[in-house]
C-alpha cells in the first residue's frame, strides 16, 4: 500500500476515530453513575453545558483552550451537586425519569436563549479540538476510574451497587458517594461537550436530546458493565459498526441510514440475550468455555 | 452503661411493633434479646443501628443519643450489625465482603492511589491481610476469593460477623446468628461470641437457639409483644413465670 493511500484512508476515517473517542468518553460518563447502582440518564444535560460554556468563552473572551475546557469540565460538576441532592434520593426508573427530566430542561433552556441563537444554535465555531486532546481526555477519563476501582472508595461504590441500606450500616456514607459519582459523570460528559462542539464547529440544542442519552447507554450496556473500560469497548463497536454497513449496503444495493438502526437494535437484543455482561464479557467466557472443555476431554 | 433503650416505642399504623423497650447492654457483656417471633426483636435492632426512627423513646451509646441519626453515622459511632436474613454483597468475594466492613477503620484518600504512592499500597496490603485474618478468625480462610453468593448459608452467616467486626465496633448487633447451622457450627458460633466479648465488643444477641443464649450470655431481655417481660441473668430468665408463659402459652402461667 502506497503512502498515498494510506493517507486517505486516515482522511475518510479520522472523524470516525474522533468519535470513537468522544462517545467512548460519553459512555464512561453514564457508567461512572452505574457504577454505584444509579441510572442517571442527565448526561446530554450535562454535555450541553460543557458544550455551550466552552463555545460562549470561546466566542466571547480570549481565553486558551485548555482554560476553556476546564470551565465546561467543572461547570456541569457544580451544577449536578444541587441536582442529586435531592434526585438521588430517588431509586431506579424514578431516578432515570427525574433525570430525563433535568435534560430536557436544558435543552429547552438552550432552545429559548437568544443570547446563542435559541434552536438554531450556534455556527462557525472555530475548530480547535485536535485528536490527541480527545484521547487525552479519554485516558484520563479511563484512568481515574481504574485507580478507584479496588480502592477503598471503589469498594464503596461495589458495597451501595449491591445493597444500599447494608452499605450505609458499614458506615458508608452513600449519598455523598453517589453525589460525588454524579459529579464526575457530568464533567466527563461537560469535556466531551466541550471537545465535540470544537470539533464539529456547531452546537445546537437537537445535539442534546434525550436519544443522545440512549445511545450513551447503549454503548455502555452493549460493551458491559462490569468492568470500567466497557462501555468504551461498546462505543467503539458501535462507532465502527456503521463505517462497515456503508461499505456492505452500499455493494448490496440498500440505503445505509435503515441498515444501520436496524442492525444497532439486533446487536442490542443479542448482548442482552447471549453476553448479558457485554462485549467486553467475551474473552473472559471464551477462556472459560475453552476450560471446560478441556476438563470435560481430560475426564 | 454502654448501650442504653429508654422507653423505646414503634409503631407501624396502629400497630405497636415494639411498645416501650428498656434495655441496657454494658462494655463487654453479651446480652441476649429473645422472645417469641413477631415479639419485635427486629425491629428494635433496626432502630439501633438506624434504619428505621423510633416514633418515641431515646437510644444512648456512651452519653450520647443515637436515635434518629443516619445508619452511616451510627455505625461510625461503633455498632454494626448482622441481618436475619443474609445481606452480603453478593457479586463480592468474601475477602472483599470484609474489606467493605473495614471502611471506616481506613485510612485510603483516593489522591494517594492516583499518584501510586507507596503509602497507599502500603495501606491496601495491610487492609487486605487483616480482612484475611478475621475470615480466619470465623474459621472461613478457605474461601477468601469465593463470591459471597456461591457461599453455603451458614459460610455466610459466618462472613458477615467478619464484616461487622472489620469495623472494630463497640456493639455488634447479632440478628440470629446461627440461624440454619447445624450443631457444630453452633458451638463455634459461640465460642466466636465469647472472644468477641472477650476483646472488649459488647454484644447483643437475638436468638431462637435457647441453649446457646443461655450458655453465651451475661444477661438476657425477653421481650413479648413489643414489651420487655423479663430481664436479668439467664438463670433467672429461665425460672421466670412470665417467661415460660410467654413460652409456652398463657395458660401455663395461670
Amino acid at each position: 500500500m502506497s503512502l498515498e493511500s494510506l493517507q486517505d484512508i486516515w482522511l475518510t476515517y479520522q472523524s470516525t476515530v474522533a468519535f470513537i473517542g468522544l462517545n467512548g468518553l460519553l459512555a464512561l460518563s453514564v457508567y461512572t453513575t452505574l457504577s454505584c447502582g444509579q441510572l442517571s440518564l442527565a448526561q446530554a444535560g450535562f454535555m450541553a453545558i460543557g458544550a455551550y460554556a466552552s463555545t460562549i468563552l470561546t466566542f466571547h473572551t480570549g481565553l486558551p483552550f485548555a482554560v476553556n475546557l476546564a470551565v465546561a469540565t467543572l461547570l456541569p460538576a457544580l451544577v449536578a451537586i444541587p441536582l442529586g441532592l435531592p434526585v438521588l434520593r430517588l431509586k431506579g426508573v424514578f431516578l432515570a425519569i427525574a433525570t430525563i427530566g433535568f435534560g430536557e430542561v436544558v435543552r429547552l433552556f438552550f432552545v429559548n436563549l437568544d443570547f446563542t441563537n435559541g434552536a438554531l444554535g450556534l455556527t462557525a465555531v472555530p475548530q480547535r479540538t485536535s485528536m490527541w486532546m480527545i484521547y487525552a481526555a479519554l485516558g484520563a477519563a479511563l484512568f481515574v476510574l481504574w485507580r478507584i476501582r479496588g480502592s477503598r472508595t471503589g469498594h464503596a461504590l461495589e458495597a451501595i451497587r449491591e445493597d444500599e441500606p447494608a452499605a450505609r450500616t458499614m458506615g458508608i456514607d452513600a449519598a455523598r458517594y453517589k453525589l460525588a459519582m454524579l459529579a464526575l459523570g457530568a464533567s466527563f460528559a461537560g469535556l466531551a461537550g466541550a471537545l465535540e462542539a470544537h470539533y464539529t464547529y456547531m452546537v445546537s440544542p437537537s445535539t442534546y436530546s434525550f436519544s443522545r442519552v440512549v445511545d450513551m447507554l447503549v454503548y455502555a450496556v452493549v460493551g458491559g458493565t462490569g468492568v470500567f473500560y466497557g462501555p468504551v469497548v461498546g462505543a467503539t463497536f458501535l462507532t465502527a459498526l456503521p463505517e462497515v454497513l456503508r461499505e456492505v449496503s452500499s455493494r448490496i444495493g440498500l440505503a445505509p441510514g435503515p441498515v444501520r438502526l436496524f442492525v444497532n437494535g439486533l446487536v442490542l437484543l443479542l448482548v442482552i440475550l447471549f453476553l448479558p455482561e457485554g462485549i467486553s464479557s467475551l474473552p473472559r467466557r471464551v477462556r472459560g468455555a475453552l476450560q471446560a472443555r478441556r476438563r470435560a476431554r481430560a475426564s | 452503661m454502654l448501650l442504653s433503650l429508654q422507653d423505646v416505642r414503634k409503631t407501624f399504623g396502629g400497630l405497636a411493633a415494639v411498645d416501650g423497650a428498656s434495655l441496657s447492654v454494658g462494655s463487654g457483656e453479651v446480652h441476649g434479646l429473645i422472645g417469641p417471633n413477631g415479639a419485635g426483636k427486629t425491629t428494635l435492632l433496626n432502630m439501633i443501628s438506624g434504619l428505621i426512627p423510633p416514633t418515641a423513646g431515646t437510644i444512648v451509646l456512651d452519653g450520647e443519643r443515637i436515635d434518629g441519626m443516619p445508619s452511616h453515622v451510627v455505625a461510625s459511632r461503633g455498632i454494626t450489625r448482622t441481618y436475619q436474613n443474609i445481606r452480603l454483597f453478593p457479586a463480592l468475594t468474601a475477602a472483599d465482603n470484609v474489606l467493605v466492613g473495614a471502611h471506616l477503620r481506613r485510612d485510603a484518600p483516593l489522591w494517594r492511589r492516583m499518584l501510586f504512592l507507596p503509602s497507599a499500597a502500603v495501606e491496601e496490603r495491610a487492609a487486605q491481610d487483616a480482612s484475611l485474618a478475621l475470615l480466619a478468625r470465623v474459621g472461613m480462610s478457605g474461601q477468601a476469593g469465593e463470591r459471597a453468593s456461591n457461599l453455603s448459608y451458614g459460610d455466610q452467616r459466618r462472613v458477615e460477623i467478619a464484616r461487622a467486626l472489620a469495623s472494630e465496633p463497640r456493639v455488634m448487633l447479632l440478628d440470629e446468628p446461627t440461624a440454619g447451622m447445624n450443631p457444630a457450627e453452633v458451638v463455634a458460633i459461640a465460642e466466636l461470641i465469647r472472644s468477641v466479648a472477650r476483646t472488649g465488643h459488647s454484644v447483643l444477641l437475638v436468638e431462637h437457639n435457647v441453649k446457646l443464649v443461655m450458655d453465651v450470655c451475661d444477661r438476657i431481655t425477653v421481650l413479648d409483644f413489643g414489651k420487655v417481660i423479663a430481664d436479668g441473668t439467664p438463670t433467672e430468665v429461665a425460672r421466670d413465670p412470665a417467661v415460660i408463659a410467654a413460652y409456652l402459652g398463657g395458660e401455663a402461667a395461670a
